[in-house]
């Protein structure tokens, strides 16, 4: 009957797909790339290497060096069959181009590697799987703020997690990504303001699938590419509020908060630096967003805190009484799940599959990583008389903050100060703002906030940037974080609260906000 | 018929265990407790800040015993929980009015 036919063929289909898929990769990578005829109208490759060879005479030395730098690149090109389907194109923009452009920015190692890749295509994988390792931090978060926070309060953590993710997405979409960048075309403040509409690129207008989006080594991917790497940024911005509000925020309001602070101030902030504004123009560094991500986050958290305040019973009149951690595995595995994505994070912000970049950006993260949690681990040991896990997870974070911002302009040796004193720097810090009850559950605003400026004022002491650029650009981005969160909350407040009553409180939000228990045995 | 409450140290269930076994007892109810005597609690830091836990996590175990077997059963708890320092805790006898084998239905001395 049909339906043992149809059993066999489903049952067969696997291996047979397997084994188409085995042989369509093996004669993709066999058997050259067809050029495209008619993409060499545009430029003639034999007849450009020809009027390079005939101006090498008369060219004077500087231009020699280029020159034939140029002659053995299309060479080379020529010689493995790079893929040159879009060839030589006038605007420079053409797959021929961005090989041309690489290996002149590798130094012409040309000759030594054998590679057939084809780099567009390669650095737009790069970028969705350094979006998707993005994406998982917010996993990270999820679980470090429900380790970090009471049992009674987890399904109330994780529910603030899985919106914000989802409304930051959706509003970058909407309205987040073509305000983040203006590209020029600032619809209300030159350099400083701009309010985009939704993205949605037709095909070959800057974006979509657009194969010359972005075409050098600085950036190269698609449209979309570009866009789901900003979006998956977007939300850690104000994932990082979540985690300092929790155990007493009222969810409504903090739902309102978030909307406001994802789809307009995060975007407004970023586009004065990556969007090319105002610090942009300053020559500002901030490699993958110490300050336009981690500060912007780190103090629009301080000023709901101070509105907020702090968890009842956490400030007493003999002292401060801690809320301890309700599980530490959770709260270990969030912050290796953090460290994890931060590859995404950081060699993502690379732009494109630059082996030099994405290797030495790889490193100099892993070794601030490193170093932050050995600081943290001294530093809360000999302060605090025995060490504390918290805190050597906190100083991973701090690390890891600290060198966001320089990762791709130090040395490995610089890296290791950094992260290190991003380690020192956050323990302090939170001992700091407990002292001055301000009651922040994980550590949010000295990780993100304090060592977010850390990381962009490294860039001036080991990466030779410009201390005061730095500085003005960290306060300026923190102080309109502030302000922006301060005075949305203050709002809330004033009109519909922002905390849960003291009863709710203590029997804990998820009860009282969900109507769920997290852990029902 | 008696009900013998023992709240002893955690780690101190399994010999227990094992030396009631020994003397023929049958069954027991095994609960995990918090508690305190005049072994104070002990002090914890977190994130710099130091807090007392008053309560310590013991065991406490409940049986029901036969008149004859109650002073053998005491002396078998006592002696496998002991370490003969602060916090090993305390046996409890109340008496116990009746007892059934929900089962059978069967009542008395023979259901312990």
């Amino acid at each position: 009957m049909n339906t043992k036919l149809a059993k066999t063929i489903i049952l067969g289909a696997a291996p047979f797909k397997f084994l188409l898929l085995a042989v369509a990769l093996f004669l993709s990578y066999s058997s050259p790339a067809l050029a495209d005829e008619n993409a060499s109208d545009d430029f003639d490759i034999a007849a450009e290497l020809e009027s390079l060879e005939a101006s090498l005479p008369s060219a004077s030395e500087e231009e020699k060096e280029g020159i034939e730098g140029q002659i053995s690149t299309l060479q080379y090109a020529i010689d493995n069959y790079i893929p040159l389907s879009s060839g030589f194109t006038e605007d420079g923009d053409g797959a021929g181009d961005i090989l041309a452009g690489y290996l002149g920015l590798s130094g012409g190692v040309g000759t030594e590697y054998e590679y057939g890749f084809d780099f567009y295509t390669t650095s737009t994988l790069w970028t969705c799987i350094a979006a998707a390792l993005v994406f998982l931090m917010h996993l990270g978060f999820a679980t470090l703020e429900s380790g970090l926070c009471q049992k009674k309060n987890v399904v109330n953590v994780l529910f603030k997690n899985v919106f914000i993710i989802s409304i930051g997405v959706v509003t970058y979409a909407l309205i987040g990504f073509n305000t983040h960048y203006p590209l020029g075309d600032w619809g209300i403040v030159d350099n400083w303001l701009s309010i985009g509409g939704p993205f949605n690129p037709p095909d070959g207008d800057f974006g979509g699938s657009d194969l010359s989006y972005g075409p050098g080594v600085g950036l190269c991917m698609t449209g979309y590419g570009d866009f789901i790497f900003q979006a998956m940024f977007a939300a850690t911005g104000a994932t990082i509020v979540s985690g300092a509000v929790a155990e007493r925020v009222k969810l409504s309001s903090f739902m309102i908060f978030a909307v406001v602070f994802v789809a307009l101030a995060y975007p407004i902030a970023g586009s004065w630096h990556w969007g090319g504004g105002w610090l942009a123009s300053m020559d500002f560094k901030d490699f993958a967003g110490s300050t336009v991500v981690h500060a912007f986050g780190g103090f629009g958290a301080l000023a709901c805190v101070l509105v907020l305040g702090p968890r009842k019973g956490k400030y007493t009149e003999n002292g401060i009484k801690p809320i301890p951690a309700h599980s530490f595995p959770l709260a270990a595995i969030g912050v290796f799940l953090l460290m994890f994505g931060w590859y995404g994070f950081n060699g993502g912000s690379v732009l494109s599959a630059d082996p030099g970049n994405v290797s030495l950006v790889f490193t100099t993260t892993t070794i601030a990583a490193g170093a932050g949690a050995l600081g943290a681990i001294l530093a809360s040991w000999v302060l605090l008389k025995k060490p504390d896990l918290s805190m050597g997870l906190n100083g991973i974070l701090a690390g890891l903050v600290g060198i966001t911002a320089n990762a791709d302009i130090v040395t490995i040796f610089d890296s290791i100060l950094i992260g290190g004193i991003a380690g020192v720097i956050v323990v302090l810090s939170i001992m700091f703002l407990d002292k001055s009850k301000i009651d922040d559950p994980v550590g949010a605003i000295s990780v993100h906030g304090v060592c977010g400026i850390w990381g962009t004022l490294a860039c001036a002491f080991f990466g030779g940037s410009d201390f005061m650029v730095q500085l003005i650009g960290a306060v300026a981005v923190s102080v309109f974080a502030f302000v922006f969160a301060y005075v949305v909350f203050a709002a809330l407040k004033a009109t519909i609260g922002v905390r849960v009553s003291e009863e709710e409180e203590e029997r804990g939000l998820d009860i009282s906000e969900h109507g769920q228990e997290s852990y029902t045995s | 018929m008696k009900l013998i409450k023992a709240i002893i140290k955690p780690f101190k269930l399994e010999e227990v265990k094992d030396a009631l076994s020994e003397i023929g007892v049958e069954g027991m109810t095994v609960s995990e407790v918090k508690g305190f005597g005049r072994q104070k609690g002990h002090t914890e830091i977190y994130r710099g800040s130091e807090y007392t836990v008053d309560f310590l996590p013991k065991v406490k175990l409940e049986i029901a015993v036969s008149d004859d077997l109650l002073n053998k059963v005491i002396d078998a708890i006592v002696n496998a929980s002991q370490t003969g320092k602060i916090g090993d805790g305390k046996v409890f006898v109340l008496p116990l009015e009746e007892a059934v084998r929900i089962r059978t239905g069967e009542k008395g001395d023979d259901v312990l």
